[in-house]
């Protein structure tokens, strides 16, 4: 390997991703038609929702081919930078490559330039990444992130939607994406509270991801058996911290006690 | 047409390295050392946002002394050789040895090829990690002409560096904490008749400890308090 040196004029600047495909190390996308039917793995179900120190964004753990569970603890919550975070839906291959360049992205970009992007601009990088996979997308391979992340400039939480295209959309309250999106942010829609405080609001997107999974087959649930459960974090003016295991089985715990007690502890739909 | 004139390779490398030297001399110098908590990199910098040392990878960093356009180009190439290598790669395949070396063969085919010579000397620093086995901090320090010298315990760079060392031999020891190795960095630098201000240094550490990205600038109110307690 030798120093990547570039002449003036032909010097690819801060930008990571066309450092990249100067030098070779990413291959092109897939040119010619590919069978749309080729079962890809899939990730499912991510929110994000503002709360009063920031925001905090969770994912299921679950990847499906088809009608079957591939992976069950995928991640699909990621750190983008320390005030950052992004989480991926769709086909889990070009998510994950895409965040590690969008994770790569950042980090190159403050280290040549000195100083961090805006969250307004790591958005927007985020935005062209999706646009560029636009034709992969075309052949089935849909990749829809949600970007979150603590506006250091301004002190709070914002977040960010997409869509296939690279369309862009800033969100007040709350974001959500994949197959699970429409259960679970009905349910963060319905117990959303505007300033609500941190352990409000991890309870309320743990209970958004379980009645997802309770409806989508390709969101996956809490594991007790496995100890598998969703990624979980919040993202403040302290940076990106991930929400513990242990944290999640007890307020898991608490929901499903709390739903068993509203059915009054009887077994409905069987023999009684 | 006339013939030029001969010149002697030897007279040659000499003027070059004359010249680069003399670029080198008149900016101020910049130590490194090895302290508990890792790496400690302080320059004599006025500016507030011309940066001599910056962050390279996630255990490693650089320095440069001499022409700020110069360094600052290596410092973006190794920025970017760095993050190739760990996107191709793995994160902990990007190692300071690889790029000292590269670092060194450009800088020795500039100096060999091209009109005029850098004028730069540069460093490469890596923290060792905690409880890795054999593992060692290193500091890598790159002439001008491509020389490579690998430092243990600290390295000087600059026009004084001679008279600096000679101090910081004299002072460093082993294990020192963050707030003394700063004052014995700051002490070497500034030498017997003048003392330094926080306002008129550049310091960084690499923190052994840190969970990925070790790089970080420690601020001028932290820097003076940290003089302050050091004496």
């Amino acid at each position: 390997m030798v120093l990547p040196v570039f002449q003036p004029g032909d010097d690819p600047g801060p930008d990571f991703a066309s450092l990249a495909r100067r030098v070779g190390v990413v291959p092109p996308h897939p040119e010619p038609a590919v069978a749309t039917s080729i079962e890809v793995t899939h990730g499912t179900t991510c929110v994000a929702v503002r709360f009063a120190d920031g925001v905090v964004m969770a994912g299921d753990r679950r990847a499906t081919s088809g009608n079957l569970i591939s992976h069950r603890h995928i991640e699909k919550v990621f750190p983008a930078d320390r005030h950052s975070g992004v989480a991926i839906a769709g086909a889990a291959g070009p998510a994950v490559e895409m965040v590690r360049m969008f994770q790569l992205q950042l980090e190159h970009y403050e280290k040549v330039e000195g100083a961090p992007l805006s969250l307004e601009g790591k958005a927007n990088q985020l935005s062209q990444m999706v646009r560029n996979h636009l034709p992969a997308a075309m052949q089935g391979f849909v990749v829809v992130p949600i970007f979150a992340g603590f506006d250091t400039a301004r002190g709070l939480g914002r977040l960010y939607q997409y869509d296939a295209t690279g369309g862009r959309y800033e969100e007040l309250d709350f974001a959500s994406t994949g197959s699970g999106s429409l259960q679970a942010s009905t349910v963060v829609k319905l117990g959303y509270r505007p300033g609500a405080g941190r352990d409000a609001t991890v309870d309320l997107v743990l209970r958004a991801l379980f009645e997802a999974a309770d409806e989508d087959s390709a969101t996956g649930g809490p594991d007790l058996i496995r100890n598998i459960f969703p990624v979980v974090a919040t993202i403040t003016a302290e940076g990106f911290t991930r929400v513990g295991d242990e944290e999640l089985r007890s307020r898991f715990e608490s929901i499903v006690d709390g739903l068993r007690a509203d059915r009054g502890g009887v077994e409905g739909g069987g023999v009684s | 047409m006339t013939a030029p004139f001969y010149v002697s390779p030897e007279q040659l490398m000499k003027d070059r390295a004359d010249y680069a030297r003399k670029g080198i001399a008149r900016g101020r110098s910049l130590v490194a050392l090895v302290y508990e908590g890792g790496v400690l990199l302080c320059a004599e910098n006025p500016s507030r946002t011309l940066r001599k040392v910056s962050e390279i990878y996630d255990r490693i960093a650089f320095a440069g002394v001499g022409k700020y356009n110069e360094f600052d180009q290596l410092r973006i190439a190794g920025v970017r050789a760095a993050d190739l290598k760990g996107f191709s790669f793995s994160r902990e395949d990007v190692d300071a040895r690889t790029l000292a070396n590269q670092y060194a063969q450009m800088l020795g085919q500039v100096f060999t090829h091209e009109m005029k010579p850098m004028e730069v000397e540069i460093l490469v620093a890596e923290v060792a990690r905690p409880g890795a086995t054999g593992a060692v901090d290193q500091l890598f320090h790159i002439r001008y002409d491509g020389t490579l010298v690998d430092q243990v315990d600290f390295s000087v760079l600059g026009g004084e560096a001679e008279a600096i060392s000679e101090r910081l031999g004299a002072t460093w020891s082993a294990g020192l904490a963050l707030g003394s190795a700063l004052g014995v960095a700051v002490r070497a630098l500034a030498g017997d008749d003048r003392s330094l201000a926080a306002e008129e240094l550049e310091v960084a550490v690499l923190d052994r400890d840190a969970a990925r990205r070790c790089f970080r600038r420690v601020d001028d109110p932290e820097v003076a308090s940290l003089l302050a307690e050091a004496g």
